[in-house]
């Protein structure tokens, strides 16, 4: 009996042990990018233009670029996504088409980035050149709203089946088509988990390098169109740090998108607090 | 009243154009990748290119065999600290844990998560590749141990979150049949819960496989990069992905070296593909077992 004791208390130091490794990984990974990027971290770093081949100035480009790249990824996966959840929620049973669609989005869920990254070489850059300009800022966009659908599908989907039965029957009860119904209850109720789904899409598109790594350059101009090339904060710090062009720019790019992702981390979370609260009233 | 059906027709059916697009860029994804993989067998053959050791597309030689050995090294290194970490994490979270350090791990594992490859790739590249080079006493450290020790840290919340996820459903009257017995915690655990759960936890340790096989950005910027076979995890290597990373930019499109590029993306996209499956099966019949 002392011995299973003994062995108890072992195992639970491990299971605590594993615990506090995680919490260090993060701590030294976030930690890192802090303390090295934190001296480039300036409004003018944000705002100025790369001078001297990087080593020096700021990264607006690669701010506008990556801006525009998940713009444009958002204006493809947000009415495709949520209308498929629509579709598989409010018009269809459960049967082949369903699941064969959900297969789909799980497997493109898993599909290598740097895979869609030749797709989308193939697609936009090769076969549509002369619809999206070749390597262009369009090009990158459309591929990573390819790649952020399931996303967008999947968590508004999940949001609109918990929207109750009875509030559906009450308004279909009160005469409501079902456009109508759809419209005034089942969207505005699963709004937050739509929303939470768009900005993880989003967080997801702005971190993302290999997909749009053929399509854009490491190129010091504001992009002009979408049909044209530019540069965004992922594969400029790629080419930064690749190339050892200048670490302190790479770091000062790196601790931006640190940044990014925490505000939408954090916003979720503080979105579905605030939604919580207001449906229990 | 005759209005409204059409209109309401009309919009299901452009619904359905919606949610058949994940169906069409998958399809899309399968045939592009295979129409510009496969004219490479015109002049390479299967067998050349899945096991010929020399990659040298300046005198038309394609053989993966040093990337693919290398991806699997990086992804076999990386599961060896991932798996015993993350399903002991998740076993933490979900059996022992007290409320404040649950609130704790729980968002560090999301941020974790949603930390962008590219970031853990520069992390690695300056800090854990020195790391190695001085702990092993190596000329270089940019090995497959390195790339290996970050793809861990980038896998784990997968890992953990499904084991979680699985350990959580274990009903818990078998937990109170356990300590009925006058089992301890650990033995509960170790003997009933884990077991119960296991489908769960290779689901999730399947999916980390995966991840670890597909991810580019952060293994290119630590393996080295060097077109050779890897012979242990202290060598420099080449994995598939970085291949397909360094070299599209100076391949011609549409000749053969492009379209072997191509084929290098069809192996990791069938492996990752295959594995998502698997893991989703086991996934779906624990739901029904429990009931």
């Amino acid at each position: 009996m002392i011995q299973a004791n003994t062995s108890d208390k072992i195992a639970k130091a491990w299971l605590w042990l594993s615990a506090v490794f995680i919490i260090i990984a993060l701590l030294s990974v976030l930690g890192y990018v802090f303390i090295r990027g934190a001296d480039s971290l300036s409004l003018s770093f944000f705002l100025d233009m790369p001078k001297n081949n990087w080593r020096e100035g700021g990264i607006l480009p690669a701010i506008i670029g990556s801006l525009i790249v998940v713009s444009i990824a958002l204006l493809f996966a947000t009415p495709t996504g949520v209308g498929a959840a629509i579709y598989l929620t409010e018009f269809t049973r459960e049967g082949r088409l369903t699941r064969l669609i959900r297969i789909a989005a799980d497997s493109l869920n898993a599909v290598p980035s740097i895979v869609f990254g030749l797709f989308g070489l193939a697609l936009f850059v090769f076969y549509l050149k002369d619809f999206t300009g070749g390597p262009s800022l369009l090009s990158a966009g459309l591929t990573l709203g390819f790649m952020i659908l399931p996303t967008v599908i999947r968590t508004s989907e999940v949001a609109m089946r918990t929207i109750p039965f009875s509030e559906k029957m009450e308004s279909y009860g009160l005469g409501a088509s079902k456009l109508q119904t759809i419209r005034n209850i089942v969207l505005p109720g699963s709004l937050p988990g739509i929303i939470t789904g768009l900005i993880l899409g989003m967080g997801r598109a702005i971190g993302e390098t290999a997909p749009i790594i053929f399509m854009v350059a490491l190129n010091p101009v504001i992009p002009k169109s979408i049909f044209g090339s530019g540069n965004t904060l992922t594969t400029q710090l790629y080419y930064l740090a690749m190339e050892g062009i200048s670490m302190d720019v790479a770091f000062g790019t790196a601790l931006t998108l640190i940044v990014i992702i925490l505000i939408l981390n954090y916003s979720t979370r503080a979105l579905n607090k605030y939604f919580s609260r207001n449906l229990r009233r | 009243m005759h209005k409204t059906i059409d209109l309401e027709n009309i919009i299901k059916n452009i619904l359905l154009l919606f949610s058949i697009t994940a169906i069409l860029i998958l399809s899309l994804i399968v045939i592009f990748l295979f129409n510009e993989g496969l004219p490479t067998f015109q002049h390479v053959g299967v067998l050349d290119f899945l096991m010929g050791d020399k990659w040298i597309p300046a005198e038309n030689l394609y053989g993966a065999f040093p990337f693919i050995i290398s991806t699997l090294l990086v992804t076999l290194g990386a599961l060896l600290i991932a798996v015993p970490l993350g399903i002991s994490c998740a076993i933490f979270l979900a059996e022992i844990a007290p409320g404040w350090a649950r609130e704790l791990v729980r968002p560090a594992i999301e941020l974790l998560a949603g930390i962008p490859s590219i970031i853990y790739g520069v992390f690695a590249l300056v800090v854990i590749v020195d790391l190695i080079k001085i702990s092993f006493n190596l000329a270089t450290g940019e090995t497959i141990i390195a790339g290996s020790i970050i793809l861990a840290v980038m896998i784990l919340p997968i890992v953990i979150s499904i084991s979680q996820d699985s350990i959580d459903a274990v009903p818990r009257t078998y937990r109170e049949g356990s300590y009925a017995m006058g089992a301890t915690d650990w033995q509960t655990i170790s003997r009933v819960v884990v077991p119960a759960a296991r489908r769960g936890i290779i689901a999730g340790v399947i999916l980390g496989c995966g991840r670890a096989i597909g991810e580019t950005m952060a293994v290119v910027l630590v393996i080295g990069n060097v077109e050779k076979l890897p012979l242990s995890l202290l060598d420099s290597g080449e994995a598939l992905t970085s291949a397909i990373l360094l070299e599209m930019g100076e391949a011609v499109i549409g000749s053969l070296h492009y379209n072997a590029l191509f084929c290098l993306g069809i192996i990791p996209f069938i492996i990752v593909l295959f594995l998502s499956i698997i893991s989703s099966r086991l996934v779906s019949k624990r739901v029904s077992r429990f009931g």
